[in-house]
């Protein structure tokens, strides 16, 4: 044990990764989902060690083959990537057993394996993202991410998933282009990759290269904010998140976006914060007034829709807007916000969407119409639904509650009290939506097509379950999920010049 | 003057952003997916010049130690930009098959046709 203990880092990276490379090679699909299970409830004891180690003696930093950073890739955790880390491989983990049945329902049996294989491969690349402390090696992870992504929203049984992917190809790969714009210049500039290297390096061309910098903050602004659809840049995601299958929609809605936001995060605070004057950019006014048009237009957009798979996926745009307007903020409590609402969402969104899989399981549709009198067929499925949904809007007693707390504390220290009463409208606006899907699905009489349709068996119930009581678990006690994105939080604000 | 000078004098950097923006162009002006990767492909290579270009010193070598040479090029650019082709060809090569499969699927490969035959169906 004790050898393989300073390897942890890299171990996070490399099992996902040895083990699509082996469910590839598994034709069959219940051994590549038994590979698949094995290797995600691995991954949290992993990230839980590293974070568990960050909290008690600082930052890790590992050498990847030894070699010393700047020059060797080096992998480098502190609590903020402790923290993402845990959220995506625990995500993983809970969710995982719920794909057999799901999967097995909506993709065809010999893609299964290749399904499972490409599941790996997307969480090595993001689990990679959150861990690198260099530049251009994320770009590498960022795009066996996106990759692998692509191909899992195109496994979804509609042939439109097909144009989803393809669009989201074309955008995915502008916005990682854009990234790696933006790198380019940042090492121009510096000649590292490096991320605290180049933070060292950066000041030397502020203000006498401003232009240079600023235009590299600007592509790398761009380029990861196509990844986590930061309104307007979110065209991508309503039919991606709707066409895909419903376990990857539920996969990706927690952890892909959220490990874009992170890697936004480390560049505003970590790189560019530390090394210029951010203040004299208007960076936080733009990031906060997008922010506020995602919480409103993408909301309202939903408020209309009636594909309820395509409703949620708006939510997550105006939901990812709740973040931003954390990183906006930029303040201790308005970051703590911002923090805490990535595992909030996180698991929220996992429960809506994979109450959404179990429905689409036993009734077959997922159109509103199609959820009618669904909560008297599936009590269980749609308790969870319920639970998650009051998330969402922000009821105290549930997570949701926590997250938006503190972002309206922060846009008071800010003396904004405007914000304040825009972050309560705004949850108004989702109760609406939220109070739509409720009423059709346990106000109105069951239709006789779900006549015979209840609660999905125990493999996907309990993930399902498990996620709800997270909720209202993390909505009383926040010592896991505040606590440790506040202390995240006040490194990264501290550090800003 | 002194601008026209300056771009002249740096051309290369010219020719980069010219390859730039007609990829980006071509990949939002087109409506066929083909021509689409395309645009993708030559916006993913201007990146590759880029990041190439500076890295070459007019007149250095390679980077090996030895006390006649004492300019030298930086070869990291390279190193990177190789990664940079890998995931520029998966991205192609990943592209075109989804393109088959659309063009299974709906027999078609031009964007507008394909809205068209969703909103039919």
């Amino acid at each position: 044990m004790s050898a393989v203990w300073p390897h942890l880092p890299a171990l996070q990276v490399v099992l996902p990764l040895i083990g699509a490379f082996l469910a590839g090679f598994l034709r069959r699909g219940r051994t590549a989902f038994a590979l698949a299970l094995v290797v995600s409830w691995i991954m949290p004891f992993i990230s839980a060690a590293m974070l568990r180690q960050v909290l008690a003696s600082g930052p890790i930093s590992y050498h990847l083959g030894g070699w010393e950073p700047p020059w060797g890739i080096e992998y480098r955790v502190d609590v903020l990537n402790a923290f993402v880390l845990v959220l995506v491989s625990a995500i993983g983990a809970v969710m995982v057993p719920f794909a057999r049945r799901s999967v097995a329902f909506e993709v065809q049996d010999w893609r299964q394996a290749w399904f499972y294989c490409m599941y790996l491969l997307c969480l090595a690349g993001l689990l990679g993202i959150a861990i690198t402390g260099d530049a251009f090696n994320a770009f590498v992870f960022l795009e066996i991410s996106s990759l692998s992504t692509y191909v899992l929203i195109a496994l979804g049984p509609d042939r439109r998933a097909l144009l989803a992917a393809f669009q989201y190809l074309i955008m995915g790969t502008i916005g990682a282009t854009f990234y790696v714009i933006g790198i380019g210049l940042l090492y121009l500039l510096t000649g590292t990759l490096n991320m605290v290297d180049m933070a060292d390096r950066l000041p030397q061309a502020w203000p006498s290269q401003a232009q240079t910098v600023v235009a590299a903050l600007a592509f790398v602004t761009v380029g990861v904010s196509l990844k986590l659809a930061l309104f307007p840049l979110h065209v991508w995601l309503p039919n991606a998140y709707a066409y895909a299958p419903s376990w990857v929609t539920a996969f990706l809605s927690a952890t892909a976006t959220k490990v874009a936001i992170y890697l936004l995060i480390r560049f505003y605070f970590s790189v560019f914060g530390v090394a210029i004057d951010v203040n004299a950019l208007p960076i936080s006014e733009i990031i906060i007034a997008l922010s506020l048009a995602a919480m409103f237009i993408a909301s309202a957009i939903a408020v209309f829709e009636t594909n309820v798979k395509r409703m949620l996926a708006y939510s997550s745009v105006a939901q990812i807007g709740y973040i931003t307007l954390g990183i906006g903020l930029a303040n201790q409590a308005g970051l703590t916000g911002g923090l805490v609402h990535i595992v909030n969402h996180a698991l929220m969104k996992a429960a809506l969407f994979l109450a959404l899989g179990a429905i689409f399981l036993r009734a077959g549709t997922v159109t509103l119409d199609g959820l009618a009198g669904i909560g008297r067929r599936m009590p269980l499925t749609m308790a969870a639904f319920t639970i998650a949904g009051f998330g969402l809007v922000g009821t105290p007693g549930t997570a949701g509650f926590v997250s938006k707390w503190y972002l309206a504390v922060g846009a008071l220290d800010k003396g904004w009290w405007v914000l304040v009463f825009l972050i309560v409208a705004s949850s108004l606006i989702t109760l609406i939506y939220v109070g739509r899907v409720l009423e059709v699905a346990y106000l109105r009489e069951p239709a006789p097509e779900i006549a015979q349709a209840d609660d999905p068996p125990l493999t996907m119930l309990l993930p399902l379950l498990a996620l709800a009581a997270a909720i209202v678990y993390f909505g009383f006690e926040t010592q896991w999920t505040a606590g440790i994105a506040s202390t995240a939080a006040k490194v990264l604000v501290e550090g800003l010049r | 003057m002194a601008t026209l000078t300056s771009l002249a004098q740096h051309y290369n950097y010219v020719i980069t952003i010219f390859l730039m923006m007609t990829g980006l162009y071509i990949v939002v002006a087109r409506a066929n997916m083909v021509k689409k990767l395309v645009g993708l492909s030559i916006f993913q290579t201007s990146v590759y010049l880029l990041y190439i270009e500076p890295g070459k010193i007019i007149g250095g070598t390679a980077p090996i130690i030895n006390p006649a040479f004492s300019l030298y090029s930086n070869p990291l650019p390279h190193v990177l930009i190789l990664t940079a082709i890998v995931v520029g060809v998966a991205t192609l090569a990943l592209g075109l098959a989804l393109v088959v499969r659309i063009n299974e699927a709906y027999g078609t490969v031009e964007e507008e046709e394909i809205f068209e035959r969703d909103r039919a169906a």
